[in-house]
């Protein structure tokens, strides 16, 4: 081991399935390789921390529609492009699996399991009237963008996804 | 080569193979070997990268049959 920890942030902004692969395969192989990971989801990002079993999120009509237009939860993830109304997804999904690729929120677990650090975007729970109880358990405590920023000033990685 | 750990990370996609060679790392003592077999292609660099920045010891590594072999020594 190095003396020295590196760090890697990543900004998970978009909730595609697409994408939230390629920040589960980077934040669990960086913690594995010894790095300090911390992922900060923000606006659409927040949706796959939704429990699945709540149906709707919001404090109004518009943002409970916005959370209409995104299902809670890894499973409610589409995909980037050729969605296909789910049918993208669950070809993806299929793919995925016979390719013995691990569904992200597979990934999530294991990312969890080897202490990264998960922060949710407070002012996103705010806007969008997401409750905490309404999240996956042993998150980080919300958090805004400068104690991002700050943990991005010492990272060697940071990405925004 | 005699070895102390095992590790099957055969027929497992990115980043798998390098998810169980950390986990099993671990539970190894310095000094140590393992043993890991892997098909992912990409293992072919990232193991090495992995034990690179991890600051282990690539001792040995070959391919036989699609099966990618490491030997590993901790650190």
């Amino acid at each position: 081991m190095s003396e020295e920890q590196e760090n890697m942030t990543i900004i998970a902004f978009s909730g595609d399935l697409d994408k939230l692969w390629p920040t589960m395969i980077l934040s669990s192989t960086a913690a594995a390789t010894g790095m300090n990971v911390t992922v900060f989801f923000t606006f659409w990002g927040l949706f796959p921390l939704v429990k699945e079993d709540v149906r709707i999120t919001g404090k109004d009509a518009m943002t409970k529609m916005l959370a209409g237009m995104n299902a809670p939860g890894f499973q409610g993830a589409k995909l980037s492009k050729m969605n296909m109304g789910g049918m993208g997804r669950r070809m993806m999904r299929k793919v995925a699996k016979k390719g013995n690729l691990m569904p992200p929120e597979e990934l999530f677990d294991i990312c969890q399991d080897m202490g990264v650090n998960m922060w949710p975007c407070q002012m996103t729970m705010d806007l969008l009237g997401i409750a905490p109880e309404q999240m996956r358990p042993n998150l980080g405590v919300p958090v805004g963008a400068a104690t991002a920023l700050q943990m991005m000033s010492k990272s060697q990685v940071s990405l925004f996804i | 080569m005699e070895f102390d750990v095992e590790v099957d990370a055969k027929n497992q996609s990115c980043p798998m193979p390098v998810l169980l060679t950390a986990k099993a790392a671990k539970a190894m003592e310095a000094g140590q070997i393992m043993y890991l077999e892997a098909t992912d292609g990409g293992a072919r660099s990232d193991i090495p990268a992995w034990v690179t920045q991890t600051g282990n010891e690539l001792v040995e590594s070959s391919e036989d049959g699609g099966v990618l072999k490491f030997y590993i020594r901790k650190k």
